[in-house]
């Protein structure tokens, strides 16, 4: 899927990205509010669903290449979080749908965590 | 590239929102010279990972990166607490950063275990009062 299958599925407004960006592929997501646990397990995940609103959710996604964050329960991400996502060119989506639903909905359209175990 | 390149960075311990500009930088920089993807990520998540432990546990401090052909070397100083015991620290889980750190994202007690999985070595040197340092490399493999 893409990133704007990302986003028809989990009815997201788009806060930053273009039309290009909406077409990046995506094959691996990772939901958590903690970095560090997303930070752990490296296997190219390109989305990062999070409830966690500060500019470090998008440093841990530019570590990692992450291109699209999720910002679940509605959460609205502040200025700066958005200028820095720009920055590096990850799209911002914001769904109103809690975590567990977020992730259980891509999971269930093919996306997967990239864990082996998973 | 033949010769080294050194870079140096001062990570403020005031500002939460601007831990992993250091970190930030070194990849891109890494990336400018055509490292491959693979390193370039291991780089960026263990020195980002000690980046925010000197900015929440030892009010920031300073980071000295060298790039080499082969391999890539970061120090990471600070004038923190010091850790009491190293081994403890580095369990995965074990951590003790307050309510605040957590609410902000952090506090896992993963840092410090996530750097020695993404790094080919890591020394770490700590005096309680004084403060730690972190020897970081990572090779460079083809
Ligand atoms: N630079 C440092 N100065 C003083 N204490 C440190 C430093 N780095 C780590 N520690 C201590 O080691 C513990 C474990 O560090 P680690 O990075 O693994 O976890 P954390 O920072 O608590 O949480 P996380 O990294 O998951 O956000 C910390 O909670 C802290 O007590
Ligand atoms: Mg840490």
């Amino acid at each position: 899927m893409n990133v704007g299958d990302i986003q028809k599925i989990l009815k997201a407004d788009l806060i930053c990205g273009n039309e290009d960006q909406l077409e990046y592929e995506v094959q691996t997501a990772c939901g958590s509010d903690m970095m560090s646990d997303v930070l752990a397990f490296v296997k190219n995940q390109s989305v990062l669903l999070t409830g966690l609103n500060n500019p470090q959710v998008v440093r841990t996604a530019e570590m990692m290449d992450m291109r699209c964050i999720v910002f679940v329960r509605g959460k609205t991400p502040d200025s700066s979080v958005i200028e820095l996502a720009k920055d590096h060119d990850i799209v911002i989506l914001r769904t109103g749908l809690r975590m567990f639903t977020a992730c259980g909905l891509l999971y269930s359209n093919g996306l997967r965590g990239g864990c082996e175990k998973e | 590239m033949s010769e080294s390149i050194n870079l140096k960075y001062i990570v403020p311990g005031d500002d939460f929102t601007r831990a992993g500009e250091a970190s930030g930088a070194v990849k891109r920089k890494l990336k400018q010279l055509g490292f491959n993807s693979d390193v370039i990520r291991k780089v960026a998540i263990a020195m980002y990972e000690g980046e925010i432990n000197m900015v929440i546990h030892a009010g920031g401090g300073e980071a000295d990166v060298e790039i080499l052909p082969d391999k890539i070397h970061i120090i990471l100083a600070d004038q923190g607490p010091g850790i009491p015991d190293i081994s403890l620290a580095m369990k995965e889980g074990w951590s003790t950063a307050p309510d605040n750190v957590r609410s902000l994202g952090f506090g896992a007690g993963m840092g410090l275990p996530n750097i020695k999985k993404y790094s080919d070595e890591l020394k770490i040197e700590t005096e309680l009062g004084k403060g730690t340092k972190l020897f970081i490399t990572v090779n460079v493999s083809n």
